[in-house]
């Protein structure tokens, strides 16, 4: 009791001087963000910030046709010597104006009068510079506005720009005739619009296809039990830039091959059934749905090289299908006229297959020696002596250290152009060999290594880190890695996404029920039918939910990316700020607005249906 | 024939889980397990199938040494090796057959079951499974539709789909009110008695112990502490295997 009351004064204290210094904080925060209400109060920024809020409120959507009444009338500024001239020349049924005095001197006020003009209509009334009275150039802010016999009285202040020559005053009233309808502004923000929801759709769909794979190896649960002998993992790190080197060139020579049959649309077409229908064989033969022997060593082998057979089918197929869409996309393009982006997608389609084939030969090849070899390593060192594991691994680990340093080292050299062999290829070459030796010499052959959770930590890594990038700061790049427009937009946004997803979903599958997990390991299910009849289930419904937030982001994002040069609605935004085109920016902010709330609500709607 | 021998099991945090525990199981028996919660019975199961790692000792069933196993056998020793779980361990949304077929992963190609292809007998099979524990109907509902005591015998059918030779049970009616208790705990008896599976059972409770059981090990921390018939429980027994202040009920 005692003691509390003698802290009490101290605690009081304590917390006037807390309450003080963030007093402090917040006022230097007003002195950095110059907060100033100062400005807001002159006449000058109350005044356009009414005219800005007044076009704001009219977005540019709607409009009539017009006609215009335009009428030139002669003034000079200030008065010539030879004296003036009357300015009115009376005529009876054409609009004219008459302009009182017929001359002025700079800053002079004088009054303009317009008769025989349409019933209430409206237009600026401009003082024209110059002698010539189609000068596009005009200066003043005064509106007139016509009466019902067609009659308006304007009092106009004569701007500085006095000139011997004769200038002019111009009065050009509009009205509006026939219905209204769209205006180019709808038009063009219409076309922008829907860009941005299919840049969305895009960077979501490739980035959800990318970051679902990449969220299992970011999962702490999953790669925890990924634990491997020493030589497993060294043959397995030499096994796949070795093996995705073999795969990109035996893809090349596949397409090669591909090539030299031409891009013959019947020989494509067939070989693009027939394909398949081999690899369907061949899987059949080569994977027996169920076995309880073990096959003997020549089974193995055979089946072996009938896979390989199958999949070099399966490449050669692939890039026959790309030069088939290739070919009948461009003859869709012309031939199924309105429907021509169908043959366009066919056409883009066959480029990316054309494109990626070799990637994903070379990523194939490379994950298949990786594994084989990781195998071959896990029995080496489950049935070899310890003494032959031991030289293995002396021998093989330094390898495998200087392959990857070394590899590394030639990026640095690419990225940086440092020009220095010994500084980027023998130098970590040297040092990969000694930590591989190092780890070789200091670990008990027989132990398994965490491996799973060396991936792992490398992989939040590399996420934490890409995920801290803005898409804005990404889309600049890849506005400079394949041009202005929607495209670079899809890029930088589908690499957020993969990096942001990948990192919430890998969440939701640490938080999966390990009981289930437990129960399918225990059949004698090996990890990956693990992974797709344990966790899959179960990370269903969170995976649609996220994906459906991400999407909403997504639209977001995609209406200001265009700022960057990222493509969608964004861009004509920017651009009518820049142009003071409030109204035609209004309708763009407008149209926004409509598209995020509307898919708010359709990703809530479904949110609701599935999850 | 199960033969364990000195088997130990020290968790990260230095638990003693397992303290050179030592018995055999014969072919076809029924071997319930007790002892308190935290005992280790269900780290002494799960060292069988090497769900857990043991630290030290050896596991040898018909002569192989499971301890020692690599990664291949050690898939091909589990799909033998049956277990039901106290939480049943079903994923809930999936369906039941699919829960069912699970079994069979052990056996099947793991290419083709990544895309969900199980061979027509296998299929075949499960329904018949489903079948013998009376839920045929069930088979296409979602698994989390079904009532506890259901959900426990669609555990079953997917050990029952291994084939086993032997089914693991970690207090398979725990949570589950005593007519289903006896209901499912008579499964296991018919899958023993027809099938000559060996059965290891985790029980809480001694009546059911004295019902179905061949034979009883006790554990206390990790301890074995009984090793015997059923009958031979008496009250001496019961106070040392569950500790001093122990009363009976049931």
């Amino acid at each position: 009791m005692n003691n509390k009351q003698k802290a009490s004064p101290w605690k009081s204290i304590k917390t006037g001087l807390f309450t003080f210094l963030a007093l402090v904080i917040l006022a230097y925060g007003f002195e950095i963000t110059q907060v100033n209400l100062e400005e807001l109060r002159s006449e000058k920024r109350q005044e356009s910030l009414t005219r800005v809020t007044r076009a704001l409120a009219k977005p540019d959507i709607f409009e009539y046709d017009q006609v215009e009444e335009v009428v030139n009338q002669p003034i000079y500024v200030p008065c010539s010597a030879s004296g003036s001239e009357a300015s009115a020349a009376e005529k009876t049924s054409e609009p004219y104006i008459v302009i009182t005095p017929a001359c002025a001197a700079p800053g002079e006020t004088v009054q303009v009068e317009g008769f025989n003009f349409a019933p209430y209509t409206v237009g600026p009334l401009r003082f024209i510079p110059g002698s010539d009275p189609s000068n596009v150039v005009s200066l003043g802010r005064e509106n007139a506005e016509t009466d019902e016999d067609g009659h308006f009285i304007v009092i106009m202040e004569m701007p500085k720009r006095p000139s011997d020559d004769v200038q002019y005053i111009r009065a050009t009233l509009r009205r509006n005739v026939g219905s209204p309808h769209l205006s180019q502004t709808a038009h063009d923000t219409w076309d922008k619009i829907i860009e941005t929801v299919f840049l969305a759709l895009l960077a979501t769909v490739f980035g959800t296809v990318l970051a679902i794979p990449m969220s299992f190896i970011a999962a702490r649960n999953l790669m925890k039990t990924v634990k491997s002998p020493l030589t497993s993992i060294t043959l397995s790190t030499l096994g796949w830039p070795l093996g995705i080197a073999i795969g990109f060139v035996i893809v090349r020579w596949v397409g090669n091959v591909s090539a030299a049959l031409g891009s013959n649309i019947l020989v494509n077409l067939a070989v693009v059934v027939i394909a398949p229908m081999l690899m369907w064989f061949g899987v059949r033969w080569a994977l027996p749905q169920e076995e309880t022997v073990v096959p003997s060593r020549v089974m193995q082998f055979g089946r072996l090289g009938v896979i390989l057979l199958t999949v070099l089918v399966g490449f050669l197929g692939l890039f026959q299908l790309a030069s088939l869409t290739i070919s009948s996309g461009e003859i869709l393009q012309t031939a199924l006229g309105p429907f021509g982006f169908l043959g366009y997608f066919l056409f883009q389609a066959g480029d990316i297959v054309a494109i990626l084939t070799p990637v994903l030969g070379g990523l194939a090849a490379g994950g298949t020696l990786g594994s084989i070899l990781g195998r071959m390593g896990q029995r080496g060192s489950e049935k070899l002596p310890v003494s032959g594991i031991k030289t293995l691994n002396l021998i093989l680990t330094p390898v495998a250290g200087a392959t990857i340093l070394g590899l590394l080292g030639q990026l640095v050299e690419w990225l940086y152009q440092i020009g220095d062999p010994n500084l980027t290829l023998w130098g970590p070459m040297a040092v990969g060999a000694l930590a591989g030796l190092l780890l070789a010499v200091f670990t008990k052959p027989k132990d398994a290594l965490p491996i799973g959770m060396v991936i792992y930590s490398v992989t939040r890594t590399f996420l934490n880190a890409l995920r801290s990038v803005e898409a804005l700061v990404m889309a600049i790049v890849f506005v400079i890695a394949v041009g202005i427009g929607p495209f670079a937009g899809v890029m930088a946004l589908g690499l957020h996404t993969i990096v942001s997803l990948a990192k919430l979903y890998s969440e939701q599958v640490e938080s999966i029920m390990a009981g289930p997990l437990e129960a399918i390991e225990a059949t004698g299910a090996n990890r990956l039918q693990t992974i797709v009849y344990a966790v899959i289930p179960q990370i269903v419904p969170p995976y649609i939910s996220y994906t459906m937030y991400r999407w909403d982001i997504n639209v977001r994002m995609s209406t200001i990316i265009g700022f960057v040069g990222g493509g969608g609605i964004g861009f004509l935004l920017q651009q009518n700020i820049n142009l003071l085109n409030y109204r035609a920016a209004s309708a763009q902010m407008l149209a926004i607005a409509v598209v995020v709330a509307s898919m708010d609500y359709i990703s809530s709607v479904l949110r609701e249906k599935y999850v | 024939m199960l033969q364990i021998k000195n088997l130990t099991k020290i968790y990260d945090g230095g638990v003693k889980a397992l303290d050179n525990v030592s018995f055999e199981v014969p072919d076809g028996q029924f071997l319930a397990v007790i002892g308190l919660s935290g005992s280790g019975k269900s780290t002494l199961l799960r060292c069988i199938n090497r769900l857990i790692e043991p630290t030290a000792g050896q596991i040898l069933w018909d002569g192989e040494d499971i301890t020692a196993a690599s990664q291949e056998e050690m898939r091909r020793i589990r799909r033998r090796i049956g277990m039901v779980f106290q939480h049943f361990n079903l994923v809930h949304r999936s369906k039941v057959i699919t829960n069912v077929l699970a079994g069979r992963l052990g056996y099947v190609n793991p290419a083709w079951s990544l895309v969900n292809r199980f061979p027509k007998e296998d299929i075949e099979k499960a329904i018949k499974q489903l079948e013998r524990v009376g839920i045929a109907e069930k088979a296409n509902h979602r698994a989390d539709e079904l009532s506890g005591g259901q959900q426990q015998r669609v555990g079953i059918a997917r050990a029952l789909m291994q084939d086993p030779k032997m089914v693991l049970a970690d207090e398979p009616v725990a949570s589950l009110d005593p007519v289903l208790a006896h209901s499912i705990m008579s499964h296991l008896e018919d899958i023993n008695k027809n099938d000559n599976v060996t059965v290891l059972c985790s029980l809480h409770f001694l009546d059911l112990v004295h019902r179905y059981a061949d034979r009883v090990v006790a554990l206390n921390e990790g301890k074995l502490v009984f090793e015997g018939l059923p009958k031979d429980i008496d009250d001496k027994k019961f106070k040392e295997i569950y500790g001093r202040d122990a009363e009976r009920v049931g």
